[in-house]
């Protein structure tokens, strides 16, 4: 299976519900912060007239996953992009490829966390729905599978048309995504990024990185060629040299004891 | 009476600079990234990744291309830069590692990358290279210090691996060097146009390249200046002559591959992008190539010294472009490093400065041109006021 959520901005009354389920089920401290921080991983934002609410896009081929070093962030079977911070090293990679700047850092403490939207793994994995969507009173958020999702967009698209922009964000931005937006105005109004191809990011890398079994083999053969051929030609200069000195001994001789 | 202060001077400067780090160094490790650095969720890499380490590999390059030289393609005239080099290139190494567990927010899981795969991170094959790399260098390095305890045995173990050895050190460091710049390939939305560019890898390479030879030209310039020890200017002009063709070649293709991104446009914008791309070319490209073609300028101390010198910090500036003014041009993000940043780098730094100064005079390194000097006379060359840039030395 494959689950995401469907957030209907034109739905959504910016009451933080979302917010506040978010901060009990994962036990994070403090205040709901006016934008993603390590310790809300959701929080509504407002844009002119409508509420968006931020949250990790859970990306099909996530720029965050494919980055880390150490595998500590993953792409899991269900859908969400989850974080095992027992591998973590702390290089903040993730944070630097993400294209929608979801990971953040727990910059004050000594021994740092990589903090962001986990997907509620553990609940989804126990046949729940994740604490946000369960929290709105106005079914603004929808969990399901991904496919479903698309679908039920499609058809809120189709029978209202005045309401919603004909774009479903998160369909095919950076390859897809498993969080997925309807509004009313241009994702680009509403602090979308609006500059982001259709492929996956990560395929950006892997154009350099599939090459590296060809730069072994073949610069090691290139390699390891030069030194034969160049090695081989001055071995035979040497004997040749040392040849002709011979000779030059041979009929020298005379002359050269008599040097001596 | 003046030489002694001026060492004194320097003693003076290096306490300074490591008495900074090591309060830096305290704030970091007891409070901290948040407390010590500039970094913030919107600008999560600074001067450490920046400049430590991405500028740190680069500088090490010549440890490779020198290698290369003298002994797969068997030029030994270059021979004597050997050992020099391979000292700034394993001396760089370790201090990559040491900026790194500064940077890391839990440094002592540095080793997870080695039992931890993720093949599809830029990230994990440069850990695995550097980690591979550094210990070729150590194996590479190691026949010198045997040399000087005079043990036989292992110097000819390590001869007679040293061609597979050698050439693995070349594609490992082909590997990483490109690999720093792929490390950027995957925000094309996030690195100014002028930097971005799917070529980042081949370029990172080829400027890697050039600055390697500069700096061996730079170092041997400056422990002349300082130890009175350097090679001889005839080898440091051939390399000269290497940087300008290396040069070239990367100036060309740059402008090449600018132009096929559309991208020449906001070189002559007349805006900070440009002017900081015009300073990084001028500096690592323009100015070393017309100096260093003039046989007149690259057979001089002073030619060399400029050259050399203009072609590192052009080279410094364009990873620092990389790693930090692009990404700010490019999302708009705010980042100057606090003074705990900058003291950590400087301790760094000047600890690379100490242990070069330490092992070129304990371990013979500059020894096959060293003049019949004795003991004495060794030490007054080191205490006497450096010869004036320029003079014959």
């Amino acid at each position: 299976m494959n689950v995401g959520v469907l957030v209907d901005t034109t739905r959504c009354v910016g009451c933080n519900a979302c917010a506040e389920a978010c901060k009990e089920a994962n036990e994070l401290p403090g205040d709901i912060d006016a934008k993603l921080t390590s310790r809300t991983w959701t929080v509504v934002e407002e844009h002119g007239d409508t509420y968006v609410r931020r949250m990790c896009m859970h990306c099909a081929d996530p720029s965050c996953a494919s980055v880390c070093p150490v595998g500590a962030l993953y792409k899991s079977d269900e859908g969400p992009v989850a974080y095992e911070e027992s591998r973590c090293i702390g290089c903040r990679y993730c944070m630097l490829a993400c294209p929608f700047e979801v990971p953040k850092y727990e910059w004050d403490r000594p021994l740092p966390r990589i903090r962001k939207c986990i997907g509620c793994i553990d609940r989804v994995r126990d046949g729940e729905v994740p604490a946000c969507v369960a929290a709105c009173p106005a079914e603004a958020t929808t969990f399901g599978p991904r496919d479903e999702l698309l679908d039920e967009a499609r058809r809120r698209i189709r029978e209202d048309p005045d309401t919603y922009v004909d774009h479903i964000y998160g369909e095919r931005e950076v390859g897809g995504t498993n969080v997925l937006f309807l509004a009313s105005v241009p994702f680009g109004q509403l602090g979308f990024a609006s500059n982001l191809p259709d492929t996956e990011m990560p395929s950006l890398t892997w154009q350099a990185l599939s090459k590296v079994p060809h730069v072994v083999s073949i610069g090691g053969v290139a390699l390891l060629g030069i030194w034969w051929i160049v090695n081989r030609r001055m071995e035979i200069e040497k004997l040749e040299a040392a040849d002709a000195a011979d000779r030059s001994s041979a009929t020298n001789g005379v002359l050269e004891v008599e040097e001596s | 009476m003046r030489a002694l202060s001026r060492i004194s001077f320097w003693n003076a400067v290096f306490a300074v600079v490591i008495a900074a780090g090591l309060a830096a160094t305290w704030v970091r490790f007891t409070q901290g990234l948040g407390a010590s650095t500039a970094l913030s969720d919107e600008f999560p890499w600074g001067l450490w990744v920046g400049f430590d380490v991405l500028c740190g590999v680069g500088l090490a390059a010549g440890g490779f291309a020198v290698m290369a030289l003298v002994h797969v393609f068997n030029i030994e005239r270059y021979k004597p830069v050997l050992r020099p080099t391979l000292l700034t290139a394993f001396l760089g190494y370790l201090l990559v590692i040491v900026a790194l567990l500064f940077d890391l927010g839990r440094p002592y899981r540095i080793w997870h990358p080695l039992v931890m795969r993720n093949p599809h991170s830029v990230m994990f094959e440069v850990a695995w290279c550097v980690m591979l790399y550094t210990t070729v260098l150590a194996l590479e390095f190691s026949p010198i210090v045997f040399e000087k305890l005079r043990l036989e045995r292992p110097r000819r173990i390590l001869r007679a691996i040293s061609v597979p050895l050698v050439v693995l050190g070349v594609l490992l460091s082909t590997l990483h060097q490109s690999s720093l710049g792929a490390l950027f390939l995957i925000v094309p939305e996030k690195l100014h146009e002028l930097w971005y560019t799917p070529m980042l890898p081949v370029f990172f390479f080829i400027s890697a390249l050039g600055v390697g030879f500069a700096m061996v030209i730079f170092e041997s310039c400056l422990s002349g200046l300082a130890f009175g020890k350097q090679l001889e200017k005839p080898l440091l002009a051939d390399l000269a002559r290497i940087v300008v063709v290396v040069q070239a070649i990367y100036l060309v293709w740059r402008f090449q591959d600018l132009a096929a991104h559309d991208a020449l446009g906001a070189v002559w914008a007349g805006t900070l992008p440009g002017w900081t791309f015009v300073g990084e070319i001028a500096l690592g490209s323009l100015i070393p190539i017309t100096l260093f073609a003039l046989p007149r300028v690259r057979h001089s101390s002073t030619g060399l010294l400029v050259g050399s010198a203009c072609a590192v910090s052009g080279f410094v500036l364009n990873r620092l472009n990389v790693g930090i003014t692009g990404l700010e041009l490019g999302t708009g993000a705010r980042y100057f490093p606090t003074w705990m940043e900058i003291a950590v780098t400087m301790m760094i730094v000047a600890l690379g400065f100490a242990l070069f100064g330490l092992a070129s005079k304990h371990l013979p390194i500059f020894e096959p041109i060293q003049r019949p000097a004795n003991r004495l006379l060794r030490r007054r060359n080191l205490v006497s006021a450096p010869a004036p840039l320029g003079a014959e030395s």
